[in-house]
């Protein structure tokens, strides 16, 4: 029961997440002109696979601007935070991981791991494994959303890379979260 | 109530060092002794004939092993004229005057090959008869094993269980960004680091055999289980799978080791061979999580953590797959099994509102006993004669290691005097 409301409740997610940012699908033009850093090393600069997508030289401004990084693209958000022992994924975060969906669904030589990640408490290998439950959860949602299943390692450090140090709520908060870091970064 | 402090220091010395090299430790284990047994055995240990010159000598390390297990009283043998070092030296009347139901005697004589000859005899001095008697041959370097694996055999004559003085132990030590596993005797000297790394390591476990650890690394961004000789220092992969590879627990044979693998999504248990090669084959097939295994000493089965029935709970399923049977009813969360080595019992971590408590449960009557007040303990492990169990704690926010009787009476904390430690685990009985 509890899973098929989990279920729901991601479907629902994944449905909000494709109707409330077509704005930012826009930008997709911007996040086709990658810069290399992005990519997997000794690729060309264009790609033949994508049929009808070609990049090419803009103005001098625009070009060197790479969306992953820059912060002003939604794509430079890259931490998805979750309530205690939960791996649901908010409201407040399912534009970023939208966003990458598409990112990685055009962009198909990119690779990211999802590293989930968990507050102190309790047992460490259980929580390595509740880490990894909130990794899937986010692959999980980008694969429905059109990236490769391929594309999206979900693995899990558990308790033992906080980011917060401290047994405070606040960095309990903190550290109850999943990363999207791209290969190569 | 008897309360007493053993305090113990000694350089570490590293044998090997793996990744990048770590500068020279002196981090020591101390250890405190809280509690004692239930009945204690008055026993004096004369010094033996000759220890005085040697760089190591012997009766002290006996007294300290024997005092730390709360189950002797060290009687004072300071004073005795003459000092016995033979059987027909000995004074019962004098000794049983001290309080002694036992002597222990003995002699060390340099070979002329460099090595020591050390006698030993327990003596009943109630009834004035030799209750053992061994000798053994030891160079400069064995003297502490030599006097661990003397305490063995009267712990052994006079309790009726083996004796674990002669064992090892393992465990991580986090140093500011660094991380160490070591290894070092059971009464926490002559630590060795045997890896060293910026990320994080976790999970060790002993080889049946004790020639070998498995345990998770980060140093590839994510966890990786892998095996390592203790005898040469060689490292290797042995589950490096798309997603989370962990929680490496050893078959009996040591030949093959349970682990947690996420390949297939999902944290679920697998069987792989120890060496690294063929296919992994798939134990539980759930959408639950199911993690931290630990095989029965007969092999038959394995006991793991599972979130299956909506809280993580105790586990055991037939080592050849099956459906799985619930041991754990009491209480939310219940993690971390460990079987004792007579395969009676396992010990686990209990969790009752923010308390973390080590308990042990019998398989027969499923009775659950809580051994420690709670506080934040975690990874319980047995020693190999099922007699104490080691686990983490923590105090005022550092790590630290402690022990406990498996009947709760006896407890003892080890102290490291650098960085905060964990992850202990206590290995196997060596036979030789």
């Amino acid at each position: 029961m509890k899973k098929l409301i989990a279920g729901l409740l991601l479907l629902a997610g994944v449905l909000a997440g494709c109707s409330s940012t077509p704005t930012k699908e826009q930008d997709g033009a911007a996040v086709e002109d990658r810069s290399p850093s992005a990519e997997a090393p000794a690729k060309p600069a264009t790609k033949p696979s994508d049929s009808g997508v070609t990049s090419k030289p803009l103005g001098t401004s625009s070009v060197s601007a790479n969306p992953l990084k820059d912060p002003n693209n939604i794509l430079s958000k890259r931490s998805i935070y979750f309530d205690y022992d939960s791996n649901i994924i908010k409201d407040e975060y399912k534009p970023v991981v939208t966003a990458h969906a598409k990112y990685l669904s055009q962009n198909r030589a990119a690779k990211v791991a999802v590293q989930g990640n968990t507050d102190e408490r309790g047992s460490r290998e259980y929580n390595l494994a509740l880490g990894q439950r909130r990794a899937d959860a986010v692959k999980q949602m980008m694969q429905l959303l059109g990236a490769g299943a391929a594309q999206i390692e979900p693995v899990s450090f558990g308790e033992e890379k906080p980011r917060a140090q401290g047994s405070s709520e606040t960095a309990f908060s903190e550290n109850r979260r999943a990363d999207i870091v791209y290969q190569g970064e | 109530m008897n309360f007493s402090h053993l305090i113990n220091k000694l350089s570490a010395v590293f044998w090997f060092v793996l990744l990048a090299v770590p500068t020279a430790s002196h981090a020591v284990l101390t250890i405190e002794i809280i509690g004692g047994g239930a009945s204690q055995t008055p026993i004096a240990i004369a010094p033996f004939r000759a220890e005085d010159g040697l760089a190591q000598k012997i009766t002290p390390v006996v007294a300290a092993d024997l005092a730390r297990s709360g189950l002797f009283k060290i009687i004072d043998a300071g004073g005795m004229v003459p000092m016995p070092y033979e059987p027909d030296q000995v004074n019962y009347p004098q000794w049983r005057a001290r309080g002694a139901e036992a002597v222990v005697i003995g002699t060390v004589t340099l070979l002329p090959d460099g090595r020591y000859d050390i006698r030993f005899r327990l003596m009943d001095a109630v009834k004035q008869t030799q209750l053992a008697g061994f000798v053994y041959f030891a160079t400069a370097a064995q003297l502490r094993l030599t006097a661990h694996k003397i305490a063995d055999v009267i712990y052994q004559k006079l309790t009726g269980d083996a004796g674990v003085f002669a064992t090892r132990i393992t465990y991580i030590v986090k140093k500011g960004k660094r991380f160490e596993l070591h290894v070092a005797d059971a009464d926490g000297y002559g630590a060795q680091t045997v890896l060293a790394s910026n990320e994080p390591i976790i999970s060790p476990a002993w080889s049946p055999d004790g020639t070998r650890l498995a345990y998770v690394s980060f140093e590839q961004k994510k966890p990786v289980v892998y095996v390592q000789s203790l005898t040469t220092g060689g490292r290797q992969a042995v589950a490096n799978f798309w997603g989370s590879n962990s929680a490496p627990a050893w078959a009996p044979d040591g030949r093959r080791l349970a682990v947690t693998l996420t390949k297939d999504g999902g944290s679920q248990l697998y069987l792989i061979n120890a060496d690294g090669s063929g296919t992994p084959t798939r134990l539980t097939t759930n959408s639950a999580i199911d993690t931290e295994p630990n095989f029965s000493p007969d092999g038959q089965s394995i006991i793991f953590t599972s979130d299956r029935g909506g809280s993580p709970q105790i586990y055991r399923v037939a080592a050849s797959g099956g459906q799985p049977q619930r041991l754990t009813f009491e209480g939310s969360y219940n993690v971390s099994p460990r079987h004792s080595p007579d395969g009676k019992s396992f010990t686990f971590i209990q969790r009752n509102g923010n308390r973390y408590s080590v308990a042990v449960q019998d398989f027969a009557s499923r009775q659950v006993q809580a051994l420690t007040d709670g506080g934040i303990d975690e990874s319980p492990s047995f020693a190999p004669n099922s007699k104490m169990i080691l686990y983490a704690s923590e105090v005022r926010g550092r790590g630290i290691l402690a022990a406990v009787s498996s009947d709760g009476r006896v407890k003892q904390r080890f102290t490291e005097d650098a960085g905060d430690v964990r992850e202990p685990a206590w290995g196997p009985l060596i036979s030789k």
